[in-house]
């Protein structure tokens, strides 16, 4: 299932599970936007345990700004992106 | 051997007042033990099967891609709306094991990009060939994301103030590749010649190409 589009304002879980994530830690908690949508991919989490059916997320590009993540002391204006599956994010409430 | 009697054990094979794990070449070296004694693979196999492999995957894939994007704007608009169906054009596909996605990302007078993998070290090993040690690196992966410019000025890429960077941090099913500025002064080459241009850290992001000199 796809729950967020293009242009929509998102924030990376705070999640720490003990098997494997793809979600970098750096980016967790971290406010981003949806640049594009790839469609759906098993779930990184659930294969690594070698579950079988690995549930079907839609996966985004997030792009993040440097000094959301690393805060006034990112040095410049840059910007990361990263492929993120649909539950590694929540939808983020304008501020 | 000690574990032929602990199937189910540490392998005690190792001291364990380390801090330290194994390293990765004794971790694939007791797993390719393990896949032999059980049958499941030979020594020969596996080579034959990892030269097969790495015998189709090289830089001159990816160059060949890009020079193709600079003398053909169609295959370029291609390119970067589809990497994936591009590429097959030129004889090349993505798929290792499984599906996975390429998207092309270009470098302009006002973007630079540069791709890394900061969770292990995801990479587009069929246009580019096995991956530079440095790519793999801790400090490459923690760095690149944190000071890209930095970085990049440390691989003698000195961009302008004005140049925005985009980081691409390969974490789940996409590789990136990215596609370098033609340089001036090559307006008379062939396409073959412009993908001699090529480098492999200018698909990456961490070089950029240069005009031969005369």
């Amino acid at each position: 299932m796809q729950r967020f589009h293009v242009g929509d304002a998102v924030r990376a879980r705070v999640m720490n599970p003990a098997g494997h994530t793809r979600l970098p830690a750096y980016l967790r908690g971290k406010p981003g936007t949806v640049e594009s949508v790839h469609g759906l991919f098993p779930l990184a989490d659930e294969r690594a345990r070698g579950v079988e059916d690995a549930s079907r997320q839609a996966l985004y590009t997030v792009a993040f700004r440097a000094e959301e993540v690393w805060g006034a002391d990112a040095g410049e204006a840059f910007a990361i992106h990263a492929d993120l599956w649909d539950g590694y994010l929540e939808p983020e409430i304008s501020r | 051997m000690s574990e032929t009697h602990h199937h189910h054990g540490h392998d005690h094979d190792h001291a364990h007042d380390h801090a330290g794990s194994a390293t990765m070449a004794q971790r694939v070296a007791t797993l390719v033990g393990a896949l032999e004694r059980k049958g499941i693979v030979t020594a020969d196999q596996l080579d034959r099967t990892v030269e097969g492999f790495l015998a189709h995957c090289k830089p001159a894939n990816g160059a060949a891609v890009v020079a193709r994007a600079w003398v053909d704007p169609a295959f370029k608009g291609r390119v970067l709306a589809d990497a994936n169906a591009a590429i097959e054009e030129l004889g090349f596909d993505m798929s290792h094991w499984a599906y996975v996605k390429l998207r092309a990302v270009e470098n302009t007078a006002r973007v630079h990009n540069v791709i890394v993998c900061t969770l292990c070290s995801c990479y587009p090993l069929s246009l580019l060939g096995p991956s530079p040690t440095w790519y793999k690196s801790v400090a490459y992966r923690s760095r690149v994301v944190r000071d890209p410019r930095g970085v990049l000025e440390e691989f003698g890429v000195h961009l302008d103030p004005g140049v925005e960077i985009r980081v691409w941090d390969s974490t789940a099913e996409l590789r990136y590749i990215v596609l370098p500025q033609r340089p001036a002064g090559t307006e008379t080459l062939t396409e073959s010649e412009l993908a001699e241009l090529v480098t492999r850290d200018s698909m990456i992001g961490t070089g950029v190409c240069e005009a031969p000199r005369r």
